[in-house]
């Protein structure tokens, strides 16, 4: 044989499924057009600055930070960067000032995600991490939100449906509205439908499983449901409740994160069912309207304990069920 | 809907290249290398010495206990040496070297083309002549055939399993000698129900294999207690747990043989081979090798004898071709990469893979991001990440508790993973470390 | 004011109680121990290595603690001045074990042992052993992806980027024998360390037949016997084609080394050769490396 050639020996199995973590991070970007699409149409070009923008400083803070810092290739090819740059200005008013931009870019790689050791290591979903961080030190520029630009009226800016829902309950937009995306709030949260096409996408081409989004968005709408029975007020109704605010983002796009949501389908289950559960507390309950963001980054604090306690359901452990 | 097992499972892409391609003799070159340790167990005995004359089917090596199995000369000529060749294993292990001369054949053995259908031995008689035959389970486990047939004490089987799903990508030689040696087949089904003395048999077939399961079905109407049965393509059906999930869902409890749910499990080659034994008097001496690749002229099944070189048979499919990256034993996701080609065919090698360079090398790993699909498509429904990371720290323990003996080696895991992560490697080390580990606590 | 008094004295209450508490369940599950496993075990080095076969340094403790005699107990991190120290405190007396030290029994580099296959599997020479021989023709040599590298807690123990074989640091190694269990192929020995750490092996273990094994490598031992030969001790024995130096009777005087037509055998810590005998072909070789 010829000696230039040498063969190449590894273990079993020499063949692989072409899957990668780019093709996975690319998949959710594409299912997140639709609702990219919408906030287009609601907020114009607000909508272009503000994702271009995250974009851009989310790779550009884990590019300098891989290469000056921990001094590694840059891994910026993955492609989850760009995901996280999307995901944080989805979640995020179209009139924030660029510098406040640039301050959750940098603690959503910085702080949610190099510091643990980049992707894979992190805890919690560093876009929440880059948006509770905002939320937190600028909760003004945080909680005011331009009036969509085809609803014609003459206020400047409003509060989101929560807010009022909470605050003034008979100023909400009707259901049809919050289907379509027609009411102030974050970018990329305001279309129930355009998100549930993303969540079609990602079923399809087999991105996430079903668990983690029917687990939130069910328990949310039969806690609120149950309530709405013993008390019909706006406040307790499901529909509004699983069309507004960040829910649907969430529990599509934020929940299901890979490194930061449990592992087993029974884990997801439980996951998601504590998601819809607080968030469903703070929304009630709490100080603030919303309480998306706090369950999800809450629960990926407890991601490592389900994962310790629930494991997958194994072969033969059913014993003869013919 | 079709049947198939209810845990994880991948479906790769099926490049049976050599589909249809009718079963070529393979001429017996100079020499051949006939290696004593074909079969899990200890390593058979030998029985002949350098300058002894033998014949095709004279017994060279004796089964050196229960678990074990004789070996034959595959060809006619005098006895070399007995020296240590590079097998399978990728090392040196003994191997009766024979030179070849002309094609002279055991009196004993029925070399015609006839079908015999009677076989009117007893049980026993049945066993033996497949234990002195040698037969091993010919889809790659190389495990003692006689001993799957005697059941430990107080074991029954209920039924017996064909395992004809030929699941492994590009591998073709169980379809083949399915479609030639249809009623062979049936004959041997037939045989193996009286050594087992059960009433029933199951000859699970892929559907990608239509042609096959039209004819077993058109056949089998003749044979009481045969029953065919078409399952949905996905891998790995071949296993043998997966197998019996699939046919008659049960689930062979963790730790435990096919037997505890009344289940015997036979490869189709076997069953062929169990035929030529009982009815022929025919040692396995040959097995049906499928030759195959991208880049290979003629992909093709091939009848070779045992001992014959890995670069005979590619020489006859049109050569190694010049960009060949990994050659490969048997199929894509089970088989064993070799680092050369002088390497001699044993009983389990159901096929010669060659894989272009463009695909031979693994990509880069990188760090776990958690998306758990390792685990989704675990047929063992085991915590493929989990249990990597524990090998990797040497955590036996967890290790254990999370079930690393389970693993059937599949490779679903690696094949799925989108970082890349040599999740196999790792989990197959543990799985050997943890079992030394409770032998070691049974002593 | 009030305020912060009632906060304080809350929490002083709380702090009190929960001492008390502490305090309470120590005592009733104090472990009662001989206090000497304390000492014996501040004499020792507290590695925790396991190298002595006992689970760690506590472990050992109370083994030497509680055994009749010192026999077969050796902390090989401590050496013989710990156990020594031991054996004072314990008023028994320690059998004087020689030090030894890992040696790397393969001289197969690059340069001598041609690449035939290209290994592309996990980065473990346990996952490459159990795959097949390794990328040279050598099946017995080193795969040099430092299994032993991992196992050594020492930091003695490292792979040359130039030849890819380990080699031990003498300072640091406390014969532990991680190194000797990590190796899959079992090249690693401990040997004696020998006055002023002289030290004389064969530095390969391949048992295939001579030809066999310097077609794959030029340094291999070929079990040619001339080492026997020349041994005034009995200190040489061919097993499996490969030589072998016994360590107890070698009385290192070195004329194995020069005979040895494939310089498999190695001397170590010797100072150089009189004109007359020249350089040894070892020194050669070292200089090539």
């Amino acid at each position: 044989m010829d000696m230039e050639t040498k063969l190449v020996v590894s273990p079993s199995p020499h063949i692989h499924s072409g899957d990668s973590i780019p093709k996975n991070m690319y998949g959710v970007l594409i299912a997140l057009i639709p609702a990219f699409l919408v906030s287009l149409y609601v907020f114009r070009l607000d909508a272009v600055l503000i994702t271009v923008f995250s974009v851009l400083f989310c790779v550009g803070f884990e590019y300098l930070i891989t290469k000056f810092i921990l001094k590694k290739e840059p891994t910026i090819s993955d492609g989850s960067a760009i995901l996280t740059g999307v995901l944080l200005a989805f979640n995020l008013p179209s009139n924030l000032p660029l510098w406040i931009l640039a301050i959750g870019a940098l603690a959503a790689i910085g702080i949610g995600k190099m510091s643990f050791g980049g992707l894979g290591n992190n805890i919690f979903n560093p876009a929440l991490v880059g948006r509770i961080f905002l939320l937190i030190s600028f909760p003004a520029q945080m909680t005011t939100w331009p009036v969509p630009a085809v609803a014609a009226t003459d206020a400047v800016t409003s509060a989101t449906v929560l807010a009022n829902l909470k605050f003034n309950p008979d100023n909400l937009p009707s259901l049809t509205h919050m289907l379509l995306g027609i009411e102030g709030g974050s970018l990329g949260e305001i279309s129930a439908l355009a998100l549930l096409l993303g969540l079609g996408y990602m079923l399809w081409k087999k991105i996430i499983t079903w668990h983690i989004p029917t687990a939130i968005l069910g328990t949310v709408a039969i806690f609120s449901g149950i309530l709405y029975l013993i008390n019909p007020i706006p406040l307790h109704h499901p529909l509004i409740h699983l069309f507004s605010g960040g829910l649907m983002l969430g529990a599509i796009f934020m929940a299901t994160d890979y490194v930061t949501s449990p592992l087993t389908k029974k884990g997801m289950l439980i996951y998601g069912f504590f998601i819809g559960i607080i968030t469903m507390c703070i929304r009630l309950w709490g100080a603030y309207p919303e309480g998306m963001s706090f369950a999800i980054v809450l629960m990926n604090g407890f991601t490592p304990l389900i994962n310790y306690y629930t494991t997958p359901k194994r072969f033969g452990e059913v014993r003869k069920n013919g | 809907m079709l049947k198939t097992f209810r845990i994880g499972g991948i479906h790769p892409e099926a490049n049976k290249l050599s589909a249809g391609k009718t079963i070529q003799s393979i001429e017996i070159p100079a020499e051949v290398s006939i290696p004593l340790a074909q079969h899990i167990g200890a390593p058979s005995q030998p029985v002949v010495k350098r300058g002894d004359k033998v014949k095709v089917g004279t017994l060279i090596g004796k089964s050196a206990g229960f678990v074990s199995a004789n070996i034959h000369s595959s060809v006619s000529g005098t006895v070399k040496k007995i020296d240590k060749v590079v097998d399978i294993s990728g090392y040196r292990r003994n191997a009766v070297i024979i030179g070849v001369e002309g094609d002279e054949w055991e009196d004993s053995i029925d070399r015609s083309e006839t079908l015999i259908k009677e076989c009117n031995l007893s049980q026993k008689e049945i066993i033996d002549k497949i234990a002195s035959a040698g037969i091993v389970g010919m889809g790659g486990a190389m495990f003692p055939t006689h001993v799957k047939l005697m059941p430990p004490p107080g074991m029954k089987a209920e039924v017996l399993i064909i395992n004809a799903v030929e699941c492994e990508p590009y591998l073709t030689s169980d379809h083949q000698l399915m479609m030639e040696k249809t009623e062979e087949i049936l004959v041997g089904t037939t045989i193996l129900m009286k050594a087992l003395n059960v009433s029933k048999a199951i000859i699970g077939i892929e559907n990608n294999k239509k042609d096959a399961i039209d004819k077993f079905t058109q056949y089998a109407t003749s044979y009481a207690g045969i029953s065919i049965q078409p399952l949905k393509e996905r891998y790995p059906q071949g296993g043998e747990k997966q197998l019996i999930d699939a046919l008659i869902r049960r689930q062979v409890p963790s730790g435990e043989l096919p037997i505890s749910v009344g289940a015997v499990v036979q490869n189709v080659g076997t069953t062929f081979a169990v035929y030529e034994a009982v009815q022929k008097n025919k040692p396995l001496i040959e097995r049906i090798v499928t030759i195959t690749g991208k880049e290979v002229k003629n992909p093709c099944n091939v009848r070779s004898r045992i001992g014959i070189s890995f670069q005979t048979l590619i020489d006859f499919a049109g050569g190694l071709p010049p960009t060949t990256g990994k050659i490969i034993s048997g199929g894509p996701m089970m088989g064993k990469a070799v680092a050369r080609t002088d390497i001699p065919v044993v009983k389990g090698i159901s096929g010669i893979l060659l894989i272009p360079l463009s695909e031979a090398r693994r990509k880069a790993p990188r760090d776990c991001i958690r998306c758990a699909k390792c685990i989704h498509v675990c047929p063992m429904g085991l915590n493929p990440t989990l249990l990597m990371n524990l090998t990797e720290y040497t955590v036996w323990d967890r290790a254990e508790k999370n079930h690393i003996t389970d693993c059937i080696e599949c490779g679903s895991c690696r094949y799925t993973c989108p970082a890349n992560r040599p999740l196999l490697d790792y989990i197959r080390l543990g799985k050997g470390k943890v079992m030394d580990i409770i032998k070691a606590r049974k002593n | 004011m009030n305020a912060i008094l009632i906060a304080v004295a809350l929490l002083g209450t709380i702090g009190a109680a929960s001492a008390a508490i502490l305090y309470l369940v120590g005592q009733k599950f104090k472990v009662i121990e001989d206090p000497l496993i304390e000492q014996v075990e501040d004499i020792l080095p507290g590695a925790n290595c396991g190298g002595c076969g006992f689970p760690g340094c506590r472990g050992f403790a109370s083994a030497v603690v509680r055994a009749e005699t010192m026999d077969g107990l050796f902390c090989p991190v401590g050496g013989q001045e710990t156990m020594d120290k031991i054996a004072s405190l314990l008023g028994k007396t320690s059998p004087t074990t020689s030090k030894k030290i890992a040696v790397v029994r393969c001289n197969g580099t690059c340069e001598y042992r041609p690449q035939t296959s290209i290994y592309d599997g996990a980065p473990s020479c346990a996952i490459e052993a159990a795959l097949y021989g390794g990328e040279t023709d050598c099946f017995f040599g080193c795969l040099g992806l430092g299994d032993c590298v991992e196992a050594c807690l020492f930091d003695a123990i490292h792979i040359n980027p130039q030849t890819l074989l380990p080699e031990v640091n003498e300072d640091k190694c406390t014969a532990c024998g991680a190194c000797v269990k990590a190796c899959p192929k079992d090249i690693i020995e401990l040997r004696k360390q020998g006055p002023k750490s002289r030290r004389i092996f064969v530095s390969c273990v391949n048992e295939d037949k001579g030809a066999i094994a310097r077609k794959a490598c030029e340094v291999a031992c070929i079990g040619c016997s001339k080492c026997v030969q020349v041994c005034a001790f009995d200190a040489i024995t061919i097993k499996n084609n490969v030589a072998y130096i016994d360590d107890d009777k070698c009385r290192l005087c070195r004329k194995c080394v020069p005979v040895c037509p494939t310089n498999s055998i190695w001397e170590l810590n010797f100072p150089p050769r009189k004109e007359k005998t020249s350089a040894s072909p070892k020194e050669e070789i070292k200089k090539t490396v």
